[in-house]
């Protein structure tokens, strides 16, 4: 019960002496590599920056919940931190970096509570000395936990711009639609490629469509039984699908591997796929004429 | 099963057109309307003189695996008998469906609409004059 009463009463005065100390602290973290790098701009700005942290440690040594990362005066420490710490995260530290650099912020604190301090074997400095360190520690938390989110947020932006991006239909010809596919086809892609093929067809009225594999890697049967999927709901709609840009490689994998696609139309280029759509739909072309500046 | 189709506005109609059977399907449509479609065009197409078939489910939003079956039995029976099953207007999401169950109809001709099914029915009619083709 006393050892609650002490910890307590260490927490407040810890909350009373950030309060106090306020200034001089924000003066020397604003030196501190988190602080500096990310206000590069204005010492006042990062300074404001300190300030505000600082008040939000003191409302929470204050409240005397000094471990608790939920605690609500931490919100402010989010915003603030947490944006301090994406922009550190964006820029491309590490996480251990960022983690570091908070660390760096607890030794100014400290020197200051030691300066205040004259007794250091006074049981209450050693307790208040005690509760700074934990509430350091769960400042830290906190933005690593921030961090990590910033993280995680950019990582599911950035797999949905993939999404988007690697899967544009191209006209061709009239009649004519080709996917150029790029990268590894799982199930998540290989879906969006078909909705985005199926409904090209039906605005482009596409006869054709082309699934170009040139930019794929590897084939093996799972991607094999993806492209055989979009070949057979390209076919319910009423169109042709036929599967270009086998390399090699790929043709001998296929083979080994045993995946039959007899019952799809391939070929070895993108320009012979073309060339044989064309063709069923009776487009005839001349052999190239050699007169350079051609006439259309 | 010889009883026609229940009271309510059938979600089935079927047009001819010359000699082709215009059969448009909308909403939802219970095994036994399939049923009674199927047998419905058999007929018809036994008496009339019938040269294809197309069948439109634009309109329709689900197939099951049933329907899918009746579909596929459907253009068995007209090839029998001599004519052609075009299926057209199916939407984008039916198609996928119908593909993740596995269902990729192999037997049956596809086309985009109506309008292209009509096409196709017409470049390749069978006993068609001698002479005649290419063109399309």
């Amino acid at each position: 019960m006393s050892e609650q009463d002490a910890a307590q009463e260490a927490a407040e005065w810890v909350g009373a002496f950030l309060t106090r100390r306020r200034e001089q602290i924000a003066q020397r973290w604003a030196d501190a590599t988190l602080f500096r790098t990310v206000f590069t701009l204005s010492r006042d700005e990062s300074v404001e920056a300190c300030k505000t942290v600082i008040d939000a440690l003191a409302t929470v040594a204050t409240s005397g919940r000094l471990d608790d990362i939920t605690a609500p005066a931490f919100g402010t420490v989010r915003d603030q931190l947490g944006r301090m710490a994406a922009s550190r995260a964006w820029t491309g530290s590490s996480s251990a970096q960022i983690a570091d650099e908070v660390a760096d912020l607890r030794e100014p604190v400290t020197s200051v509570l030691r300066e205040e301090v004259t007794d250091q074997s006074d049981a209450a400095a050693q307790d208040s000395l005690l509760a700074l360190t934990v509430l350091m520690g769960t400042l830290r938390l906190v933005i690593m936990e921030t961090t990590l989110m910033a993280g995680e947020e950019l990582i599911e932006r950035q797999r949905q711009q993939l999404m988007e991006v690697a899967t544009p239909v191209i006209s061709l010809w009239e009649n004519i639609v080709a996917v150029p596919l790029i990268g590894t086809l799982d199930s998540a892609r290989s879906q969006v490629v078909m909705e985005s093929l199926l409904d090209a067809i039906v605005a482009q009225r596409a006869r054709y469509a082309i699934l170009d594999i040139t930019g794929v890697p590897t084939v093996d049967s799972l991607v094999a039984q993806h492209l055989m999927k979009t070949v057979a709901a390209a076919r319910l709609m009423g169109a042709e699908c036929i599967v270009s840009g086998i390399r090699p490689a790929i043709a001998q994998t296929i083979v080994q591997l045993g995946i039959d696609l007899s019952s799809v139309i391939t070929r070895a280029t993108l320009a012979d796929a073309l060339a044989y759509a064309l063709g069923q739909q009776g487009v005839e072309f001349s052999s190239g004429p050699a007169t350079g500046a051609g006439t259309r | 099963m010889s009883a026609p189709f229940s009271g309510q506005a059938s979600p089935v109609s079927v047009l001819a057109l010359k000699d082709v059977l215009l059969v448009t399907l909308q909403g939802e449509l219970h095994d036994g309307m399939a049923e009674q479609l199927q047998q419905d065009i058999t007929e018809r197409i036994a008496n009339n003189k019938v040269t294809g078939v197309v069948i439109d489910i634009s309109g329709v939003e689900i197939i099951d695996s049933f329907l899918g079956r009746v579909l596929a039995e459907i253009a068995s029976i007209t090839e029998l008998l001599a004519a052609r099953t075009v299926l057209c207007g199916m939407r984008p999401a039916v198609a996928i469906t119908l593909v993740e169950l596995g269902l990729s109809l192999p037997g049956l001709t596809t086309a985009l609409d109506v309008d292209r099914a009509m096409e196709l029915l017409a470049r390749t009619a069978p006993a068609a004059p001698p002479g005649s083709e290419g063109r399309s």
